[in-house]
């Protein structure tokens, strides 16, 4: 771990500016940050904690959620606005790590965490995400979990959230301060990049910019889940998940929102299967055409080949599960 | 009864068990110094004086030279006292030879002694601070050049057709052993299987990281380490650092776990003597957990192929059993993968073969029973496989194929109870209810299925020394220089002590784990208890004897005439007959600074009379879901012909215990190498997937009620090691019954299940 200073933020604005400064790094619950420094990944000249900004309310106003950036993950799966309205969040959150990780973890965080590539992690390997101009060893190395949507040939690694992938679903958008002290608001969406050839920028956040808070829309209408498929009961990132909201009415599909984890750099918005379904009959020949074309632009790298038929059976089995109660009732 | 163990002694209390401490469920009588944290682990030591830290620095190829390093930046970093590299570290003893001795984890084990990289990972310095971030951060700023060499080769299969031929293979078995016409036999027999496994690269991983402190006074040396053995680990250190091994002390009383990979001494111990040498301060080495991937123990990768030929009525005719295992050019470690079937199941024609393959990888040793987990899994799926040609019930097949006695070296079993394992086995599991076919058990979206196989492994005894001090309190303190590595020691030789002496378990206290004690054989190879065991047990019999023999000359005794082979000591009393007096008197009187006693033994007789081993059958339930192919232990029930049973909670404990890193071994785990390089891919506990408790069901272990009359004067057998033998067979035999699919490349995870499953759209 490289030396580094230190300071404990009171108020958003001053945290902004004094992240701002060349080297500065926010910290708030450490989980993922504090391992790459020890790694030196992560090489921060400077930290602000901001850990005590009063931002750890989940407010409901007009219908919309807003979570404060620094609510902690377990504290957010049990919060009951949460568990009644946004179900697929709940889930994705408590599929997410461990008990110990959730409480420390905080929404903001759990945003801005960064890939699991096993070359990432590895000084000793190439890496265009943590040394632009490196290379990529997962390209021609040992690729199980890396991506089969959005990659480049700079990058192939994905997101780990779980979280994000249903907050992808939910349309969630994200509220920020600046330095200036302007805020602004981008949706979910327009959160993250793309890898292209330039992995090592992977969020549309400026310098300094903090994310105050998560802000979730009314809930659309419909049967919500979150399905994570993983190499073990818990404590394992997804291979593949999925974050689905089906509305069906009259046996036929309304609405879809669909979002795929494990797949990509960053949670995947699936809006050809959304599109593929939308007033569709709710039959199982409807979820497998959405499952193919959610997956018909995938591409994979050797040891990841599996991903493809997986992410197909699970879209598909997911779709059918969320539809059906909901036909059902 | 005939032939009693050699060492049995005039009275064995264990085998009376008056008091009924032997098999009682007793709390580990270490539990609250661990739940309290008040158990000090070897980096935990904060008695020494002005201690600093050392920080590893790894190679990062896989096989060539240092060209150049420059040590300049961390030298001028921060509180840095020293770096260390093959230019400036202390002398020490040239690497040991290749092929290993009688006993390989007794041998130098140099670091930084040359300029050639030998895999990666390996230590190219050492970086000494007075804080250990300082030392971190400077390991970081150390320079190496390195010259790769190209030839350097890391895939087993490509290097399959260079095997070679090892003088013998791990824990002194013979490479390869015969009997029979194998070839004649399997030609002609009317079913036969032919199939081969892969195996890969497993790593120990205990949660306690190898971590030491080292602490020189004047030539003498003291390692506080993490160690399975503590007098290897002093006849190795004093060996690399060509020292008398009288100058080094091995404190080792608490071990986070081992599994094998705390036996030997690994670069952590060596590089604190060299560092504390160097800066004459007391140094603490940590490796971390990726390097310890690279530095510390793991299982090598295999290929097995398994023949079985049998008659139409399920007889074994013919057994063959190849394996290919990986080992490198500057150590030779083969696992001893087909001893396992050279002992379970009878044929007439036999064929049991190992080959090395030599990798550019770090060497590969022992892990939780070496040569019978892997090997296992070879035998017990094909068997599975000839189970399913014959249309025969697996476990009958197992039950036709019995032997009548050890099938390699023809000698009668000591014990075995293998049969009425899987009987009872069959019975508690519901057995019945498998499906006749595979696919057809559901449970919503899952696929259920039934499997067993069975695990063995052998009952050892080495020799082992203890002493028992009797104090006129009526308290007893035991030494012996025995290791606990979670397996509790403490606890069954509190119990051995206890009852042999006839004191309540509370008035015994039990030390370990320090070279200043009686030299016993250490825990590794399940031959912990019944080494350290037996000579507590001969211990407590001497001090028995002095003290019979002072009563008996003692006119103002009760006892006073007795004959002093019939006084015991029971209940607190000295007893002969009716007649009886209480040790504390006796001792006040006759031995106010109390009796010691002294044990020692030679362990097993070298050319035993009986064939001894553990054996236990397993069956495991798995789902399977329909659509991700995911695998999950539904529960597990482990049926063991074990012996005597110490403590029937420590017992159980190690059993679940292995039997849980057998559905890491079946399911999840795998260090991957990077074929490019060498190095270990996923290499920390986020990747590297142990199971974790929501993939450890409903686990139950029984023990028979078995006797065991030979192996050792407890009339035990180690546990250690067993339950994980068997696991990955069985579980892969019920993800077969679950879902018709086949895996033989391990561990079967959802991606070689996927392709077997039906249609994402069935029902």
């Amino acid at each position: 771990m490289i030396p580094f200073t230190y300071e404990r933020a009171t108020d958003a604005n001053d945290a902004a500016k004094a992240a701002s400064q060349p080297g500065a790094r926010f910290i708030a619950g450490g989980t993922n940050l504090l391992d790459l420094m020890k790694l030196e990944i992560e090489k921060p000249a400077h930290l602000v904690d901001i850990t005590r900004l009063p931002l750890r309310e989940v407010e409901i106003t007009n219908g919309a959620v807003r979570i404060g950036s620094q609510v902690p993950n377990s504290e957010l799966a049990a919060h009951p606005l949460i568990r009644e309205r946004y179900p697929v969040l709940s889930r994705a959150l408590l599929a997410g790590a461990s008990g110990q990780l959730r409480n420390k973890a905080s929404t903001g965080g759990n945003l801005l965490q960064r890939t699991r590539c096993y070359y990432f992690y590895d000084t000793s390997k190439a890496c265009n995400k943590r040394e632009p101009g490196s290379g990529c060893a997962a390209l021609q190395g040992f690729n199980r979990i890396h991506a089969i949507l959005g990659a480049s040939d700079s990058c192939i690694a994905v997101h780990p959230s779980d979280m994000a992938v249903a907050l992808t679903a939910l349309e969630a958008s994200i509220e920020t301060v600046l330095p200036d002290g302007s805020t602004r608001t981008l949706p979910i969406g327009e959160l993250y990049r793309l890898p292209g050839d330039t992995p090592h920028i992977e969020t549309n956040l400026r310098p300094g910019e903090l994310i105050t808070a998560v802000v979730l829309p009314a809930p659309p209408a419909g049967n919500q889940t979150y399905r994570k498929v993983r190499d073990r009961a818990s404590y394992a990132f997804a291979l593949v998940s999925v974050a689905a909201i089906v509305r069906v009415e009259a046996g036929r599909v309304r609405d879809a929102r669909i979002a795929l984890g494990g797949v990509a750099h960053k949670p995947w918005r699936a809006l050809d299967a959304e599109n593929a379904l939308r007033g569709k009959p709710a039959s199982m020949e409807s979820f497998v055409n959405a499952a193919q074309a959610a997956l018909a632009p995938a591409k994979s790298h050797g040891g990841n080949d599996f991903k493809i038929p997986l992410a197909q059976r699970v879209l598909t089995r997911t779709l059918a599960d969320v539809a059906g109660t909901e036909a059902a009732a | 009864m005939t032939n009693r163990s050699p060492i049995s002694p005039a009275i064995n209390p264990v085998e009376e068990n008056r008091q009924g401490t032997i098999g009682k469920a007793l709390d580990r009588v270490d539990g609250a110094l661990k739940v309290t944290g008040r158990a000090k682990y070897s980096y935990e030591y904060r008695g020494v004086k002005d201690t600093t830290y050392g920080f590893i620095v790894g190679a990062t190829i896989g096989k060539g030279r240092i060209s150049a390093i420059d040590t300049s930046r961390a030298l001028a970093a921060p509180r840095v006292l020293a770096v260390l590299t093959y230019q400036n570290a202390p002398k020490q003893a040239p690497l040991h030879p290749r092929e290993p001795g009688a006993n390989r984890y007794d041998r130098s084990e140099p670091f930084l002694f040359s300029a050639d990289v030998r895999y990666f990972g390996e230590p190219v310095a050492l970086v000494v601070a007075e804080t250990f971030e300082a030392a971190r951060h400077a390991a970081g700023l150390v320079s190496v050049r390195y010259v790769s060499d190209e030839q350097a080769q890391f895939d087993l299969r490509a290097n399959q057709s260079r095997a070679y031929k090892p003088k013998g293979v791990n824990a002194g078995m013979k490479t390869d052993t015969s009997e029979g016409d194998f070839d004649a036999a399997f030609g002609s027999a009317p079913v036969k299987i032919d199939v081969s496994y892969y195996l890969p690269y497993e790593h120990n991983m205990p949660m306690e990281p190898h971590a030491a402190q080292a602490v020189w006074e004047d030539d003498r040396l003291t390692v506080y380490s993490g160690q399975q053995i503590s007098a290897t680990a002093q006849s190795t250190l004093a060996k690399t650092l060509q020292i008398p091994v009288e100058n080094v002390r091995v404190v080792t009383p608490f071990v986070g776990g081992g599994f094998g990979s705390k036996v030997p001494v690994h670069a952590q111990a060596v590089l604190a003597a060299l560092g504390a040498k160097a800066v004459r301060r007391p140094v603490k080495v940590a490796q971390t957990r990726p390097q310890m991937f690279a530095n510390t123990n793991h299982r090598p990768e295999c290929l097995q192929r398994m023949r079985l030929g049998a008659s139409k009525d399920g007889i074994l005719t013919a057994i063959a059993h190849d394996v290919w295992t990986q080992t490198t050019p500057f150590d030779e470690f083969i696992e001893q993968t087909a001893a396992f079937s050279r002992v379970l199941y009878a044929a007439p024609n036999r064929l049991h073969r190992h080959w090395g393959v030599i990798l550019d990888l770090p060497t590969s040793d022992i892990m939780r029973a070496p040569g019978e987990e892997p090997g296992s899994v070879a035998q017990e799926c094909a068997m599975d496989e000839l189970a399913v040609a014959l249309d025969m019930d697996p476990i009958e097949l197992r039950i036709k194929n019995e032997p009548q006695d050890d099938p390699e070296t023809h000698l009668p079993f000591s014990s075995r109870s293998l049969v009425e394992c899987y009987r009872e086995g069959a019975q508690r599991f519901g057995w019945s209810n498998r499906p006749k076919r595979p696919g057809t058990l559901r449970d919503g979206r899952w696929l259920v299925g039934y499997g067993a196989a069975s695990a063995m492994f052998p009952t050892l005894m080495r020799p082992s020394a203890a002493s028992v001090r009797l104090s006129a309190d009526g308290t007893a303190v035991v030494q012996t220089d025995m290791t606990d590595i979670g397996t509790g020691s403490y606890t069954v030789l509190t119990q051995v002590a206890a009852e042999s002496l006839g004191l309540p378990a509370n008035k015994v206290t039990v030390q370990l784990g320090d070279t200043r004690l009686p030299k016993s054989a250490g825990s590794g190879g399940s031959f912990g208890a019944a080494s350290s065991g037996s000579a507590v047990l001969l211990a407590c019999e001497d001090a028995r004897s002095r003290i019979a023999q002072l009563v008996a000359n003692d006119r103002r005794s009760p006892l006073a005439g007795a004959d002093v082979n019939t006084i015991a000591l029971r209940d607190g009393s000295v007893v002969a007959g009716e007649k009886s007096e209480s040790l504390q008197a006796v001792l006040s009187r006759l031995a106010p600074s109390g009796i010691e006693g002294k044990g020692e033994h030679e362990g097993a007789e070298k050319q035993p009379k009986y064939s001894s081993h553990v054996f236990g059958a397993q069956f495991a339930e798995v789902g399977v879901d329909i659509d991700t192919g995911e695998i999950r232990v539904r529960r597990m029930l482990g049926v063991f012909g074990s012996g005597r049973i110490l403590n029937a909670k420590t017992a159980r404990s190690q059993l679940i215990g292995g039997m849980i890193m057998g559905i890491g071994a079946g399911l999840t785990e795998e260090s991957v190498v990077d074929l490019r390089d060498g190095s270990y891919v996923n290499h920390d506990l986020a990747e590297y997937h142990v199971p974790v408790n929501a993939d450890t069901p409903r686990i139950e272990a029984i023990c028979l009620d078995e006797k065991e009359p030979y192996a050792n004067p407890l009339g035990i057998k180690g546990l250690g090691e067993v339950g994980i033998v068997g696991v990955a067979a069985a579980l892969a035999n019920a993800v077969y019954n679950a879902t018709g699919v086949r895996v033989r490349e391990f561990p079967i995870t959802l991606d070689k299940v996927l392709g077997g499953l039906p249609e994402a759209t069935a029902t």
